[in-house]
């Protein structure tokens, strides 16, 4: 537990340390989308009845800037300990697989949690959102950002360079989160994008968020969860074989 | 044998190999240091000692053959291997985020130590750290990040503690004093295992010598009877008159400015050397033994193998 705590000490201190990179600008490029998104698209879009569309975007950006900012937690600090050579710090120590990857995940998922307070805290000067069930709202974070900080954890094992991990979150992490509905109601798209975006675990994540704001969602929060959950856990048995076998860390 | 107790080696390692693509880093390794060792793994670079001390530690992974610390195998029984040992890597890397403190104090904390303290303190002094403390570690010279890393090894006490080069760009000052705090870990029971391309430092503290080339073991042997085995002593000497007495010509190896080297079989011979001269009427104006270094053992070991 002492090698857990400390280590999680460690991540949460690193970005603390630069909180204007790693909270602040996050959260000012999540008030320029709502402003341009919300601005150009007001009046003309209404998803939900009774709910404005400034409204509607609100918790697609909250949960996307925390994803996004969850991801970049764990995997810039692994690629950076692998660039400086100073990962060997991790690696001397008498770590367990487990203690590592929880510490990096939970470190992800407060970083998450923290700039996703930040957007919404911005956005209540724009739009008032009820909260209608905290409990999903909760688990929804903190899963969704456990899904990122894990994946964030492979991304930094498996790139050599930070341009194969930009790579990384450019082709993969923004698409999936940006094609999750963040800025649209799935059923606003055509047949083919919807049965599509039934594949993409972000979509689950992103609407049983939602629900936890409004009552309202494209899918039983029931679903989503299950999808989330499961696809969690799929990818923490990943992560931790990735971390017993070495792969890339151990040579 | 229990893993942990007295009469396990320090370090033992067995058959092991290690293929980088189709180099063929370690060829075969056998070695076993004994506890309280001050031990030399010596080589030319690219040798491979670097790697095996990174097997060792679990930073890299044995093709085939066993590794054990204290008995601990280093592969399945890895957090009790790596709570033994404490390694200094070869390569100067540091953490940019934190000063020398707090990154002695993670470390401790990645060993399971919460209040560590006391110990940190006596390190940062011993390794005259202490003005340095909370200095950010990518504001350190090369120098004083050498010494953070001695000190990172060190936090948990390790009965094992394996040097990587540590006086490499390491001032004269800094190493004599690095030797000391390292010579008095090893009186009060610590393994020490090092490399050095400073054969001398070697030569003085170091009781035991693995010579490694092209990935095997091309020697390895007390450093005495390495020194004994390989070469012979030998005598230099002023002489006056400036003439050496035809019986002592066999035994001449150099003559410069003056001086005569003749080699020894032993050192009692340089008795008999002495009565030759007296009787000869040559004075002998200076003279000091040279006894063979390990430089010279380690140049002869190299170019036959
Ligand atoms: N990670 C690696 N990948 C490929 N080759 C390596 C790697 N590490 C070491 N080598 C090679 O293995 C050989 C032994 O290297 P090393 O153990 O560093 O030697 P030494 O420490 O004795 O100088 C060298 O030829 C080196 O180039
Ligand atoms: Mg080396």
């Amino acid at each position: 537990m002492q090698g857990f705590s400390t280590l999680l000490y460690k991540e949460l201190l690193r970005f603390w340390k630069v909180g204007f990179q790693t909270i602040l600008a996050p959260v000012v490029t999540a008030l320029l989308y709502l402003l341009i998104f919300s601005h150009a698209l007001k009046g003309r879009v209404q998803i939900y009845p009774g709910v404005s569309y400034t409204a509607f975007l609100v918790p697609g950006l909250v949960m996307m800037s925390a994803l996004q900012n969850a991801f970049a937690n764990s995997s810039s600090s692994l690629i950076q300990s692998k660039v400086m050579g100073n990962v060997v710090f991790l690696l001397l120590p008498p770590l367990s697989y487990p203690e590592i990857f929880l510490a990096y995940t939970t470190a992800a998922v407060i970083r998450g949690v923290i700039v996703g307070l930040g957007v919404f805290a911005v956005t209540l000067a724009f739009t008032h959102l009820p909260v209608r069930e905290p409990l999903w709202l909760a688990a929804f974070a903190v899963l969704g950002c456990s899904i990122l900080g894990a994946a964030g954890i492979v991304a930094g094992i498996w790139a050599d360079k930070f341009d194969q991990l930009a790579a990384f979150q450019n082709f993969i992490i923004v698409p999936l989160t940006f094609l999750s509905g963040v800025f649209y109601s799935i059923h606003s798209l055509p047949a083919f994008w919807q049965a599509l975006s039934r594949f993409n675990p972000f979509f689950y994540v992103i609407d049983g968020f939602r629900y936890g704001f409004f009552g309202l969602s494209d899918v039983s929060p029931w679903t989503s969860f299950g999808v989330v959950f499961g696809f969690f856990l799929a990818l923490s048995l990943l992560t931790l074989q990735l971390l017993r076998s070495g792969y890339k860390l151990r040579f | 044998m229990t893993p942990g107790g007295d009469h396990v080696p320090a370090i033992r390692v067995q058959g092991v190999h290690k293929h980088f693509g189709s180099l063929h880093a370690l060829r075969g390794v056998d070695l076993a240091i004994e506890q309280g060792e001050f031990f030399a793994l010596l080589g030319p670079n690219g040798a491979g000692k670097t790697t095996l001390i990174s097997i060792l530690a679990g930073l890299a992974r044995a093709d085939e053959g066993r590794v054990e610390i204290l008995g601990f195998d280093v592969r399945h029984d890895y957090r009790r291997a790596r709570r033994a040992l404490g390694v200094v890597p070869q390569e100067l890397v540091f953490d940019p985020f934190f000063t020398v403190r707090e990154f002695l104090t993670l470390q401790s904390g990645y060993y399971g130590l919460r209040h560590n303290e006391a110990w940190i303190e006596e390190l940062l002094h011993h390794l005259d750290l202490t003005p340095k403390a909370d200095t950010n570690m990518r504001n350190l010279s090369g120098g004083m990040k050498r010494r953070a890393l001695v000190a990172q090894a060190l936090v948990h006490k390790p009965p094992v503690i394996v040097l990587d080069e540590p006086t490499s760009g390491v001032d004269v000052e800094l190493r004599h004093s690095l030797w000391q705090f390292i010579q008095r870990l090893n009186r009060e029971g610590h393994t020490i295992v090092l490399t050095t391309h400073y054969l001398e430092e070697a030569q003085n503290l170091c009781t035991r010598v693995a010579m490694l080339k092209h990935g095997g073991i091309v020697a390895l042997d007390a450093t005495e009877s390495l020194l004994r085995a390989t070469q012979e002593p030998s005598l230099r000497l002023t002489l006056v008159p400036d003439r050496l007495p035809p019986s002592l010509a066999p035994r001449l190896t150099l003559q410069e400015k003056g001086v005569y080297t003749l080699s020894l079989r032993d050192y009692a011979q340089t008795e008999e050397v002495l009565r030759v001269l007296r009787e000869a009427g040559v004075r002998v104006a200076d003279m000091s033994v040279e006894r063979p270094d390990l430089e010279d053992v380690f140049v002869q070991i190299m170019s036959r193998h």
